[in-house]
């Protein structure tokens, strides 16, 4: 089984590599573009038995600064 | 004073920090990411400079869950004193022994130059040799300093005057030109300058020196 976690920057925290981004597509021609945001996707191959609440516990202690960072877990 | 300095792979600023401390007058033990334990009779703990585990997934993320750091989180949990300094205060960050967190540089660019910083309190252990309202010139080196913590966590560290140090001129975009940091108890420092690349007059400034003069004259056994 995989599990799929996506890490994104929390609303409020300035993402300096998105608007750097966004800025480049308007400077590219590309239009109507007004925000940009950069995240991390980590992908984990999982034993059988690992559940959704042990990926969560992953998250909050290592794969994401919660301080900072909010995340989203998809299994399967 | 006895202090230990922690040595992680991708760690380059660890001798530079021994070098200061001794050069104050400190008996330093270099440790290694994987001891267990720091050696009997530390007074303090200094996380060095550099790119701990190649600044993967964060940085200082996965240096903050090696066995050293289980170590020092015990020892600052005695009432240890601890320094970080670059990404040894991005680790101190991670580990949550430090509030706040360290984000990529506003400008996005790595920084490496000697700025000016205001110290905001002599009212430490680390900062008791300087008056507070001095600026210093200290040499900044970093891609992550840029400091970031909700306005709850500020409003304390403005309170409770554990703002060590503030940029005169911000170079990162860092919340309220925040450079260092003291812990509630006033016995850790992160900070992402590096004073002891400013401690002998062959750096070309000794700014830093009364920061470790300050550190071992305060620690020193009555």
């Amino acid at each position: 089984m995989k599990a799929r976690v996506h890490v994104m920057l929390k609303t409020g925290v300035l993402d300096p590599q998105g608007e750097a981004v966004r800025h480049a597509l308007g400077a590219m021609g590309f239009e109507g573009v007004t925000g940009v945001r950069q995240g991390k996707v980590i992908e984990l191959d999982l034993a059988e038995g690992v559940t959704e609440a042990d990926v969560r516990e992953m998250c909050e202690k290592l794969l994401a600064n919660t301080v900072i960072e909010s995340y989203t877990v998809d299994m399967g | 004073m006895r202090a230990a300095v922690v040595v992680f792979p991708g760690s380059n600023c660890d001798r530079d920090l021994a070098v200061a401390f001794r050069a104050a007058g400190a008996h330093v033990t270099m440790v290694w990411h994987k001891d267990t334990t720091l050696p009997d009779g530390i007074d303090l703990v200094g996380i060095p400079g550099g790119f701990s585990y190649g600044d993967y997934l964060r940085c200082g993320a996965i240096a903050a869950q090696s066995p050293i750091c289980r170590a020092v989180r015990a020892h600052v949990d005695r009432g240890g004193y601890a320094f970080g300094v670059c990404n040894g205060f991005q680790v101190l960050a991670e580990t949550g022994i430090l509030p706040g967190a360290l984000l990529r540089n506003a400008g996005l660019k790595y920084i490496c130059k000697t700025v000016d910083l205001r110290v905001q309190t002599s009212s430490s252990a680390f900062t008791g040799a300087y008056n507070a309202g001095d600026v210093i010139g200290i040499p900044i080196a970093h891609h992550d300093g840029n400091y970031f913590a909700d306005p709850e966590t500020l409003t304390a560290l403005n309170d409770q005057d554990r703002v060590a140090f503030r940029y005169v001129g911000n170079p990162n975009g860092s919340v309220g030109d925040i450079a260092g940091i003291l812990s509630e108890n006033r016995r850790v420092l992160g900070m992402m300058p590096h004073p002891e690349r400013a401690a002998d007059a062959g750096h070309g400034g000794t700014d830093g020196a009364a920061l470790f003069r300050g550190l071992v004259g305060a620690l020193a056994p009555a």
